[in-house]
């Protein structure tokens, strides 16, 4: 079947609302406008207006009101437009979503879904470009993932949800278009492991959500030269899925971390961190980052992709890891 | 206590062979004494000890051949001993070797310390990765013979497993090059000669498959600096006096701080300038073969001072009685085929330096300047540069200001 980023999305949606009556999703414009990005574009019709909650422009009471949700038994999915609106939820989520249950001494689960949109490269500017997944991560108590694929599109939701803790999804903006073939009977995955998307023995590239496609095209391009990259898609962020780093260093002895978020206390600083606490014996080069330049996201297309990772510099920081290779 | 180690004399040197010790156990040294006499292949060599002290014990004894980096001789400051526990007696019978604890008194300060030799600078901790170092120690491979080729010139795995492979294979191969020399009775100096062979066609070989040379040459008229010599030499008495050689050194070092990229060394895939002019002397052996001793900051010499360290050299080059200093690595070499009566030598790149500068004969030439046409002494120099560390550009402002010192000789 083909289809779209945006439609495997919507296809999680409405299989989670037909499942359990106990779902719902709020958020801003989800309703009559059909999302920002148009992801629940029909839900309202097909589900009315109960369980397709349009509110209002203040993400501290609604995921305030989705973490209530959840602690009175629903399956909230609240949709906070972009993450660069999340700062103002940012004491909902860090204070109470991640610390409720142990606050409570194990009493109160908090089964809340939290879907946003994250990254650039679409030229809107510096405050609505931003890449935080990375700060989220930080937390514990909270679940962090990012699909970078239609199945995951597809089917991280439905688990998410089952997860009595609370998970964030975080949906690149650069990915909503993305078209591809979906199996019809594509449904929910894992939200533990990381996968190889592409094998190879030469290097690993480790990503994750809109950053995959550039690395996928990256090791496209670093085949033509005769190296192999094996490209791990991390797919969970929180917690990190340590063991499928490790074993991919180990098959290849070079690590290239691709990262949109800032280079600074990132991702992936922590995850060259681990390899080198970890798989330090296996490591034939220093490990290599390519993240988004530190300076505010600029405007102009051409600035805008100079500051992000691109395809070339993934190919550079590989062989670069490659030495002279 | 402090370790006196096998210095590495020369970038290509892995091993020596003890063969004359020239202290004893108990004999105190102070800083720049000859203790030792090495054979390097190459030469014999006399090797300073940089640290003042008593040898405490000879652990390799003459005749042995270990690798750079073995420790020769343990020294104890002479301070402990002075303050050991024997202070009346006269003459007492030398301790049996301990092993002292507590405080290390500083280390033995050598031209090369740990047993860091051949192709990574000497002095500098060798960089490798930890899987490379990991599979060195499981093949017992000396990391400190390996080229790297990874990031910043860092040993990786792969070079680890070539140098274990390479050095798997030569015995097999060798024999057939040196086994016809040595199945004649051989003498000691023509063992040495053959070493020395072998040692020249390793370096020759490798510079000529590793390093694109590029070849610039210029003609200079040396009018100007003959007449200065002749001048300067009416001045000196006739054990002092001048020859053209150590001003074309001079001019080569001036020449080198216009064109610093020159001067240095390519390793592990980067340029790592030198610390100072050192210059390798070509100088051939006359049993044939050759050797390269260093003159050492030539650019902070002057002509008269170079003329006397230049004919030591020679003298004891020749002799075979070079001593560590003189074999320390030289940043830049210069071949003079003058005196055989060669116009022009192209000289070939010794690693892992960039460059060599060569000079050919003073003849008499046609000379045409400022619209006339004259008779000149002239000379051709060459520059062989490697073009990976540097471009013509830089080979020609070498040579450029080597022909103004030559021709402007008193500010040399």
């Amino acid at each position: 079947m083909k289809t779209t980023y945006r439609e495997a999305l919507r296809a999680a949606l409405r299989d989670a609302l037909a499942r359990d009556p106990r779902v719902f999703l709020m958020g801003e414009d989800v309703g009559r406008y059909g999302g920002c990005y148009a992801v629940s574009r029909g839900l309202l019709d097909e589900f009315g207006p109960e369980r397709i909650r349009d509110t209002p422009l203040s993400e501290s009471a609604f995921v305030g009101a989705g973490i209530g949700a959840a602690l009175g038994g629903m399956r909230p999915i609240v949709e906070i437009m972009t993450v660069n609106f999340s700062l103002l939820a940012l004491d909902q989520l860090v204070n109470n979503a991640a610390t409720l249950l142990h606050m409570s001494g194990g009493q109160l689960a908090v089964p809340l879904v939290v879907r946003m949109t994250t990254g650039a490269g679409r030229q809107l500017a510096a405050q609505h470009s931003h890449s935080l997944e990375g700060w989220f991560a930080h937390v514990p108590g909270l679940r962090i993932v990012a699909p970078a694929t239609l199945e995951d599109a597809r089917g991280m939701l439905w688990t998410a949800l089952e997860d009595p803790d609370p998970v964030l999804i975080f949906e690149h903006n650069g990915l909503y278009a993305m078209e591809g073939e979906l199996d019809e009977d594509a449904g929910p995955v894992d939200i533990d492991r990381a996968q190889v998307r592409r094998a190879g023995g030469d290097v690993s590239l480790v990503t994750y959500g809109g950053t995959l496609p550039k690395t996928l095209a990256a090791a496209e391009q670093l085949a033509g030269q005769g190296v192999e990259a094996e490209v791990l898609d991390l797919r969970t962020l929180r917690p990190l899925d340590e063991a499928a780093i490790f074993a991919s260093v180990a098959r290849t002895h070079r690590a290239v971390v691709v990262d949109e978020g800032w280079r600074s206390g990132s991702l992936s600083a922590e995850i060259a961190a681990r390899i080198q606490e970890r798989a330090f014996f296996e490591l034939d080069a220093p490990v290599q980052r390519v993240c988004t330049e530190e300076v505010p996201i600029p405007y102009p297309r051409h600035l805008e992709e100079a500051a992000l990772p691109q395809v070339a510099d993934v190919v550079e920081a590989a062989r670069r890891a490659l030495g002279a290779r | 206590m402090s370790e006196f180690r096998m210095p590495s004399l020369g970038a290509d040197m892995d091993y020596g062979t003890v063969i004359e010790w020239r202290v004893a156990e108990g004999d105190r040294v102070r800083r720049g004494d000859v203790v030792l006499l090495v054979d390097t292949e190459k030469a014999e060599i006399e090797v300073e000890i940089w640290e003042d002290g008593v040898v405490e014990h000879i652990q390799v004894p003459a005749g042995q051949k270990v690798p750079v980096g073995t420790v020769l001789a343990t020294l104890r400051p002479e301070a402990a001993q002075a303050g050991a526990a024997m202070p009346a007696a006269p003459a007492p019978p030398a301790p049996p070797p301990r092993i002292e604890k507590g405080p290390e008194p500083a280390r033995a300060v050598l031209p090369a310390p740990a047993p860091v030799s051949a192709p990574q600078e000497p002095g500098r901790r060798v960089h490798a990765t930890p899987l490379a170092r990991r599979i060195a120690a499981e093949l017992g491979v000396e990391l400190a013979s390996v080229v790297g080729t990874g990031i910043e010139g860092a040993i990786q795995a792969e070079d680890v497993r070539r140098a274990a492979s390479a050095r798997g294979a030569p015995p097999r191969e060798t024999p057939a090059v040196s086994a016809a020399p040595e199945e004649r009775p051989s003498t000691p100096q023509a063992e040495r000669r053959a070493a020395v062979r072998r040692r020249i066609a390793e370096a020759m070989e490798r510079s000529k498959r590793e390093i694109p040379h590029y070849y610039l040459q210029t003609e200079v008229d040396v009018g100007r600096a003959l007449a200065w010599l002749e001048a300067e030499n009416l001045k000196r008495p006739v054990t002092e006096r001048l020859l053209l050689a150590p001003l074309l050194l001079k001019a080569v070092a001036r020449g080198v701080t216009a064109a610093p990229e020159l001067n240095g060394h390519w390793v592990g895939g980067a340029f790592r300038p030198g610390a100072g002019v050192h210059v390798g002397v070509v100088i051939s052996l006359r049993g044939g073969g050759l050797l390269i001793p260093t003159l050492r900051d030539v650019d902070r010499k002057g002509v008269g001072e170079l003329m006397g360290e230049l004919r030591d050299l020679t003298q004891r080059a020749r002799q075979g009685r070079l001593r560590g200093a003189d074999v320390s690595e030289a940043t830049i070499s210069v071949t003079n085929l003058g005196d055989t009566g060669v116009e022009t030598v192209f000289g070939i790149i010794y690693p892992p330096q960039v460059a060599i500068v060569g000079f050919g004969r003073v003849t008499e030439r046609p000379w045409a300047e400022d619209g006339l046409l004259g008779v000149r002494p002239a000379l051709t120099v060459t520059l062989s540069a490697d073009h990976r560390a540097s471009d013509g550009q830089a080979g020609a402002r070498l040579l450029a200001e080597l022909t103004r010192v030559l021709r402007d000789p008193e500010r040399a």
